[in-house]
């Protein structure tokens, strides 16, 4: 079965961020859809649809609609999360560069089923080129009337505002970005209260990921029926399932890195050979990360895992994320790897739970050492214990950072045992520990 | 009620409880570093993760597989808590090997030990090791956090206290935290140091060793502090204090937590406002007209102790004498003692005589004025004595020193005070401990209360001989106009704790103690009645009020102050609530309405 791209279909046409050539591929025509129904049926479709987030925890974005309290008074908001930090992923920043109008129109729709009137779209600081897309693409539909008041006469009125976020990893975290886009420190909130009884100002807020807003657009144009045809039904009652067209990023060891849009439940193998052109120079492929750094590694034998919202979780890992595909072939050193991984985290921990910020620090510094030929066999037995202390089990810290940064060792450890073992036994170092210990 | 179960042990739970609450109210401690009951919840210290559960209406109990911060989660009806599974003792030990990963482990040279939460949880709940093999996190200390506080930030485990503190209930928002993951440090804004009036509660609040007071830095082990129940007596607030002594010198007050008073802080103006207690110019005897009235054998100033000198401990054992009042032994005291001749009972005997001879010629000539600096029991004693003598002599309140207006917490942005009803804390114009307690026996033997400038204006018409005054301020208490008045008695009896122009041209001084000397009772501004306990003995020739005023009302037996509040019970309507004990937390002795005593 063949498969067409719809969230990236315009993606390389000529001028593709502006509306008048969205509105002549037929844009706009969901936004028109959604206004002529009342704002619960509109949730009704997307919850029919079986979308799930696409920010990574993969909740349903119909359900999280609902948990807003009825009745409000006074202000709702939605946060649109693009504060895309996950090591590999790189959608959002496509379909901004891309194809604003479409995540925008998205973003209206969505303001318009949950009564916001107010959107904030918390951009990723180092996104310059889509903070220009967007900008531009909201001046024009200020200009249109699809946005401010009284939107194609609908009766109903949204804002957007761009703000652009504050470098950090944990700003892309929900609680997180809700706090920085107040101004504070990006510490996540603890939960309850949950955004959607009390978010930003204190008001009932809905967070939501870019690329969800685009499936959002899509699933109003083309029906729920459409969304819940493509992808994996659900195995069993307690699984949603996993529908609609996904945006996969490839990167590392390919020949052809990049983003491609696939029915979600393609297998890892599949998306390598067919869609990335294969692992680079003839090589294997030793580990794969299956949606972003924080959700683990998948072996050369788990290359079949299906990667829809079950799949990875099936082998071991913490879920697919961003689907954010990286590829480590044969030659690379799993310690390197997991040393760079844990430096990433110890850098990114916001600093307030305990367990996480001592814990991936910690860990990054053992690897720094054992990088350094200073390791000994019973640091791999620390690093097991950290990992499980910090994120493993469950409700040690307040948000999901310290889970990413677990599993990725907990993973490598226990899949590429025998590797670190090798490492540390035969003496190796691939850098002075002067150099790996400056931070 | 609803019941809560931890451990099994079953506990009711009040509306707000959280499970540390809840769980101290069973005796079941469950550790904690970020959370504070004053402050917000933040739940990032992870130290109270407990596991918790539901128990069903059909008996059957059904566990979280979570574990969850006890802080954070509040006592519902039927919550299952377990504080002591294996789990729940995995995650602690892991918490505090964490938190002392980065720790100095200084122990030995920091002044929180003996009282650090660190030591004590780590002992409790936490590991023998540590199984770092790497460099520790190296920070540079901040002694310029504050001019009271200093940062050693290696020490600190990020709990954010104070950084709430200083957000929440000063309002001031001078701390923050800097920086990111495993190098955070509390810091301040640069050039902006932490002193703002309620700074130094920081210290009370850093469960660690991190911020310390400067004033008490290096100054003794916390472990040879011997503590004593107290009132402040800087404002009518009357925070409930902790006095801290050993060998009857004071070395630091606390607050000590009361929500009838002042919740759980206090301010810096009394926390390091104790300062006369050992001040230079301290009366140490009585004197009678131009001579003291002790025997010459010891030049005694009991306190003195030069600004610095810090190598106070047992250092004059060359000196022979008491000069140095700092090093007084027991023994010492005990032998100049016996050494000398008490001379308090010439010096009573002198003043009943001077009050004698005034009251003679005419009782309305002689005046007495307490002073609001004064505990109850002794404003009784005092006026009763008086009284007794005669009905005539008129007695009247001293000065009441007040200092601008409240300074009310937390402030806002710009240094306004908060809107009403959202006051967290408040320094006190009123700079005296107990007015509201002597206008009340004023009230009973005098029938009103007679304010010092009416006492100054029958002065200028010369209608006074004599008059008793009693001081116990901080500091020097009349301006020289009055003093000019004064000099015209022919008898000017003045008890008071420090030398001033006033002792000087008194006839008579009977040399009286602070607080720390005392024992009585104060009452706040909202009428509510704190027991101050004695902490400290006086230098050998001072007498405390109490002890003083009983002995010169020439009562038998020894001085108590619940005895003489009993009395008060009986005879004073307006005491009548001393029939019963005032524990720890104070009695409410009246209903204040908009700051006038109903």
């Amino acid at each position: 079965m063949s498969f067409e791209p719809v969230l990236l279909k315009r993606w390389g046409k000529p001028n593709s961020q502006a509306l008048e050539t969205y509105q002549a591929d037929g844009g706009y025509s969901a936004l028109k859809k959604a206004l002529a129904m009342e704002p619960p049926k509109v949730i009704e479709a997307v919850q029919k649809s079986g979308l799930r987030g696409r920010g990574g925890a993969g909740f349903s974005t119909g359900l999280k609609w609902t948990f807003l309290p009825k009745d409000v008074q006074g202000p709702i908001y939605l946060c649109i999360n693009g504060d895309e930090s996950e090591p590999g992923t790189f959608n959002n920043r496509v379909l901004l560069e891309e194809d604003p109008h479409q995540v925008l129109e998205g973003i209206v729709i969505s303001g318009y089923a949950t009564k916001s009137t107010t959107a904030y779209l918390y951009l990723r600081y180092e996104y310059g080129d889509c903070y220009r897309a967007c900008e531009k693409a909201i001046k024009e539909m200020y200009a249109n009337n699809l946005l401010g008041k009284n939107i194609l006469g609908s009766g109903y009125s949204l804002d957007i505002y761009l703000h652009r976020g504050a470098c950090a990893y944990i700003c892309g975290e929900e609680t997180g970005l809700i706090e920085s886009l107040e101004g504070k420190r990006a510490w996540p909130r603890i939960k309850p209260p949950f955004p959607a009884i009390e978010g930003a100002f204190r008001r009932p807020t809905v967070v939501n990921n870019i690329e969800t807003m685009a499936c959002v657009t899509q699933i109003l144009d083309r029906g729920p029926e459409w969304f819940q045809s493509i992808g994996i039904p659900s195995e069993n009652p307690k699984d949603p399932g996993s529908y609609g067209p996904k945006l996969y990023c490839i990167s590392g060891h390919v020949n052809k890195p990049g983003l491609v849009e696939l029915p979600l439940g393609i297998t890892a193998r599949e998306l390598i050979d067919k869609h990335a052109g294969g692992v680079w120079k003839g090589r294997k492929a030793k580990a794969v990360v299956p949606g972003g750094i924080s959700m683990g590694f998948l072996s050369a034998e788990e290359l079949d895992t299906k990667l829809d919202f079950a799949g990875p979780g099936k082998a071991g890992c913490l879920g697919l994320g961003t689907a954010a595909v990286i590829v480590i072939d044969h030659q690379t050193s799993m310690v390197d790897v997991l040393y760079n991984t844990c430096r990433f985290f110890a850098h990114e921990s916001c600093g307030q739970c305990t367990p996480c910020r001592e814990g991936t620090a910690w860990s990054a510094k053992i690897l720094a050492r054992i990088r350094a030929g200073q390791g000994t066999l019973k640091d791999l037995d620390t690093l097991t214990d950290i990992s499980n202390s910090i994120g493993i089990m469950p409700g040690t810290t307040i948000c999901g950072l310290a889970d990413g940064a677990a599993w990725p060792i907990k993973n490598a450890l226990k899949k590429f045992r025998p590797e670190f073992e090798e490492y540390i036994t035969s003496g190796r170092r691939s850098q002075s520990l002067e150099v790996a210990g400056s931070h | 009620m609803p019941t809560v179960f931890i451990n099994d042990i079953e506990i009711e739970v009040g509306p707000k409880e959280n499970l540390v609450q809840a769980a101290e109210r069973a005796g079941v401690e469950i550790p904690h570093y970020c959370w504070h009951h004053d402050l917000s919840v933040v739940a990032s210290c992870r130290m109270c993760l407990v596991e918790v559960g539901e128990k069903k209406p059909d008996g059957t109990i059904s566990m979280i597989p979570k574990l969850v911060p006890a802080c954070q989660t509040p006592a519902k009806p039927n919550t299952v808590v377990l504080t002591n599974s294996d789990k729940v003792k995995k995650a602690q030990a892991q918490t505090l090997e964490f938190l002392l990963l980065n720790h100095p482990l200084d122990c030995s040279i920091c002044d929180q030990a003996g009282e650090c939460y660190l030591q004590d949880y780590t002992y409790k709940f936490g590991k023998a090791h540590s199984r770092l093999n790497e460099p520790k996190v190296q920070r540079v200390d901040k002694y310029h956090i504050g001019e009271q506080i200093a940062l050693f930030t290696d020490r600190c485990v990020m709990c954010t206290r104070c950084v709430r503190f200083t957000r929440e209930i000063s309002g001031t928002s001078e701390l923050q935290v800097t920086n990111r993951g495993s190098v955070e440090e509390i810091d301040i804004f640069p050039g902006e140091p932490c002193n703002n009036k309620l700074a130094g509660n920081v210290v009370d609040l850093c469960p660690v060793g991190a911020l310390c007071s400067k004033d008490f830095l290096y100054k003794k082990r916390v472990w040879w502090l011997k503590t004593q129940n107290s009132v402040c007596q800087n404002c009518s607030t009357g925070c409930s204090i902790h006095v801290d002594q050993e060998d009857n010198r004071l070395y630091r007050i606390r607050p000590r937590e009361n929500e009838l008073a002042q919740g759980s802080f206090m301010c810096d103006e009394g926390r390091f406002g104790w300062k006369y207690v050992e001040s230079e110019s301290r009366l140490f005897g009585p004197r009678v007209g131009k001579s003291q009235v002790a025997s010459q054998h010891y030049v005694a100033q009991p306190y003195a102790v030069s600004a610095g000198d810090t190598s106070h401990a047992h250092s004059n054992g060359a000196s022979g004498s008491v000069a140095n009042g700092t090093a007084v032994s027991h023994a010492q005291v005990a032998l100049n003692e016996l050494a000398t001749v008490d001379p308090w009972p010439t010096a009573l005997n002198a003043t009943r005589l001077a009050i004698k001879s005034v009251v003679d010629s005419g009782a309305d000539r002689f005046a007495v004025v307490l002073s609001p600096m004064m505990f109850c029991e002794e404003a009784f004693m005092l006026a009763k004595y008086i009284k007794s003598l005669n009905k005539k002599i008129t007695l009247a309140m001293g000065p009441v020193p007040v200092v601008a207006e409240d300074d009310v917490y937390p402030k806002g942005p710009k240094g306004e005070p908060p809107a009403a009803g959202k006051e967290k804390f408040t320094i006190r114009a009123e700079k005296c401990p107990n007015r509201l307690g002597v206008e009340a026996v004023l009230k009973h033997f005098q029938g009103e209360v007679i304010g010092f400038n009416t006492i100054a204006e029958r002065l200028n018409a010369k209608k006074f001989d004599g008059m008793y005054l009693v001081g116990g301020y901080p500091d020097a208490w009349l301006d020289e106009s009055v003093l000019n008045k004064l000099s015209g008695l022919s008898t000017l009896i003045v008890q008071d704790i420090l030398n001033s122009p006033l002792t000087d041209m008194a006839t008579i001084v009977l040399a009286s103690g602070t607080f720390a000397e005392r024992q009585g009772t104060v009452v706040n501004h909202s009428g509510l009645a704190q027991e101050v306990i004695q902490s400290i003995r006086s230098a050998p020739d001072v007498r405390p009020d109490g002890r003083l005023l009983f002995e010169l009302s020439q009562r038998q037996g020894m001085y108590n102050a619940a005895s003489i509040r009993i009395e008060m019970a009986k005879e004073v309507p307006a005491f009548a609530v001393f029939a019963n004990a005032i524990g720890e937390l104070g009695i409410q002795l009246f209903t204040i309405v908009e700051g006038k005593s109903a």
